[in-house]
């Protein structure tokens, strides 16, 4: 995974609430074996009608937001299914950061194992910054990680808490796997202990 | 603290491995279920870094999502991005040598169905899946939820998740529910009262006169929406129900090791000082048979209800209200018991259990689906089939005009051929009423098996307490 850096991009705003991983990553672009190429996929059937064509009216359809790195959404946002599709299609169609008020637990896990940063704000700050959004491109929305701030385009910061131990994850750009590896010796020492205390597994 | 603790603090405290300064837990996993749609780049990083499986005989592998559920299945699948995906289920179990129930296995069947079925779900236990649905295990206390793709590779390599604790919270419903109310309609409901992310960053123990009564399949009806209701897991303590459910099940621990697994089981109980950072308490007589209007599961009502306004609801809740009637097809103000429906659902790791068929051929009891409607009934597992087909249930339902399939997901999320065309309306007995999530453009009715098999025979929603 490579190191989150800290950016200013485009912000494009999705009020709705409960956004699903049904609704980011539609089920018919599950069956693939790889984790790539899914950005064309994204938000599939609010982005296309049943011919194909493209939903003018819809937000990423829309010119200016072509090339959003930013996403800033309505409450529970990633609610449903587990699937890792929602952030690789995020992802891969360029969206490093999301903003809401509240984000579905796994989604948001998901989110730091692909080097997506979850940003949760209070409504008020989530509310400006959609106005902000609604501006297009004359809008950067500046994504600061090391210092825990999102800057709107006026210049007004709202600082944001997250996980210690998740914010270096992804400022270093770690394979947990290999963190977690690194202490093998504890595993083993459990499941030698759990074979004594449990036998029955 | 020892004497103060909830069944989830016990739980968890039974599998730490490693806790950092700052919290961060490394959670040994007793049990990890696999699916194919979830799991292929989870194999492909494992090949990439030269990693092998850690613990594959805690490993089971069982495809289900992507399989057709016709009878000449065995032909093989026509989608071949399907077939690929569970070609390389195979491949992966095979390889990295994990257990594998196939298509042509009678004990294939939905994940989370064949768990609890074939005895690898026990109390205690930490089980993951890369699937939501994986709290439906909570029925038997066992700590239970999903993960993503990225954590699915993670504990093949290292059999361990890294997790920081959830809060704990307390759903009670006290006494006894009345008629025509199910273990769905008690799940749905408190997803109504608590709302889609009410129970976000918490561990649900479900408790109360109303939920001990449950057998074991309405309790793991349960436990499966704690993820609609935000929840990372769903717990039930475990009882003698519990014990009897588990025992002779084929993998369950054998003889005097059942015995001793049986005493520790009998400790996953909640202390009675313990504190909850969150209760909701909800009168089990206060419940009716529910039915969902809208495309979240928190859209839920009784079914004497009439679909709201938007208005009736806050910015920007009201919003979305509003785009869910227009996507339904629904007009505020409509009886509930007046919408026509197209299609029946009878299936999903939510009510594809025997229980559900028995109950589902119960209010059947002779009556005929209604011509021109479509029904179908997606068994959860080949075993679940063969037993209905054992007990004359399949007859009766296939009888009744019922199409009698494989087992499978299925139109729960429409990944395989089963699926809505747009603008049918369905009652489904599955766990989603999400946009497209039975097809596109699909409506989805989210109802209980005995609520399903009154609207096959009417051809609308229906009470079930008013069906004879």
């Amino acid at each position: 995974m490579d190191n989150f850096e800290s950016f200013s991009g485009i912000a494009v705003a999705m009020p709705l609430v409960n956004i699903d991983t049904d609704m980011i990553i539609p089920k018919q672009f599950l069956k693939t074996i790889k984790r790539t190429g899914l950005g064309v996929s994204l938000f599939y059937e609010m982005r296309f009608d049943l011919d194909g064509n493209k939903i003018e009216d819809f937000v990423l359809n829309k010119p200016a937001y072509q090339n959003a790195s930013i996403l800033i959404a309505g409450d529970n946002f990633g609610c449903g299914s587990s699937r890792e599709h929602a952030p690789w299609a995020l992802l891969d169609f360029g969206i490093r950061c999301v903003i809401s008020t509240s984000f579905a637990d796994i989604f948001y896990n998901n989110c730091f194992k692909n080097g997506i940063l979850p940003v949760t704000l209070n409504k008020d700050q989530v509310d400006g910054l959609m106005e902000d959004a609604g501006k297009g491109t004359n809008a950067r929305v500046e994504v600061n990680l090391e210092e825990q701030t999102i800057t709107a385009p006026d210049g007004r910061a709202s600082c944001f808490e997250i996980d210690p131990f998740k914010k270096r994850c992804l400022l270093e750009g770690l394979d947990d796997i290999a963190l977690t590896l690194a202490k093998v010796s504890h595993i083993d020492k459990f499941e030698a202990e759990n074979t004594l205390s449990r036998p029955w597994l | 603290m020892t004497g103060r603790r909830t069944l989830y603090d016990k739980i968890w405290d039974d599998h730490v491995v490693h806790e950092a300064a700052d919290g961060t837990c490394l959670l040994y996993i007793d049990r990890h279920l696999v699916h194919e749609v979830t799991s292929p780049q989870a194999f492909e990083g494992l090949r990439l870094a030269g990693r092998p499986v850690r613990a594959p005989e805690k490993t089971i592998a069982v495809p289900d999502h992507n399989i057709p559920t016709d009878v000449d299945r065995d032909k093989g699948i026509e989608n071949e991005e399907s077939r690929i995906q569970v070609d390389a289920l195979r491949t992966n179990a095979r390889d990295f040598g994990i257990v594998y129930v196939g298509v042509g296995d009678i004990r294939q069947g939905i994940v989370h169905i064949i768990g609890p079925e074939q005895g690898w779900t026990q109390p205690g236990m930490t089980i993951v899946c890369g699937d939501s649905h994986t709290a439906t295990h909570g029925a038997f206390g066992a700590l239970a939820h999903g993960i993503g793709t990225s954590e699915v590779e993670h504990v093949l390599a290292t059999q361990t998740l890294i997790q920081k604790k959830s809060k704990n919270m307390k759903v009670e419903i006290r006494g006894s529910v009345g008629e025509g109310v199910t273990a769905k309609d008690i799940t749905l409901s408190i997803i109504g009262e608590t709302g889609t992310a009410g129970a976000t960053g918490h561990v649900i123990e479900y408790c109360g006169e109303a939920i001990q009564s449950l057998s074991m399949e309405g309790r793991m009806t349960v436990c499966n929406m704690a993820i609609e209701g935000g929840a990372r897991a769903g717990l039930i303590a475990p009882d003698e129900k519990t014990f009897e459910y588990v025992r002779s099940r084929p993998h369950a621990p054998k003889a005097g090791a059942f015995e001793l697994a049986m005493s520790y089981w009998k400790t996953l109980q909640t202390d009675q000082e313990a504190r909850f950072d969150r209760t909701v308490t909800i009168e089990g007589s206060q419940i009716s048979p529910v039915v969902t209007w809208g495309t979240s599961p928190e859209d839920v009502l009784p079914i004497t209800g009439l679909v709201p306004h938007p208005e009736e609801f806050s910015s920007p809740k009201s919003d979305a209200v509003r785009r869910s009637l227009q996507y339904m097809g629904l007009e505020p103000g409509t009886k509930l018991t007046d919408i026509e429906i197209d299609t029946v659902f009878i299936g999903s790791c939510t009510n594809g259990r025997i229980e559900d068929l028995r109950e589902v051929a119960r209010i059947l009891d002779g009556h005929k689906v209604k011509p021109g409607l479509r029904a179908m009934i997606v068994p959860g597992s080949g075993l679940v089939r063969a037993q209905a087909e054992q007990e004359g249930i399949a007859q009766q339902l296939i009888e009744a005009g019922f199409d009698w399939r494989m087992a499978g997901c299925s139109m729960c999320l429409g990944m395989n051929p089963d699926q809505l065309a747009p603008g049918e309306r369905c009652a489904s007995t599955s766990n989603r009423n999400f946009e497209g999530r039975q097809g596109r453009d699909g409506r989805t009715h989210l109802v209980s098996p005995a609520m399903a098999a009154a609207a096959a025979v009417t051809g609308r929603l229906t009470d079930v307490r008013h069906f004879s």
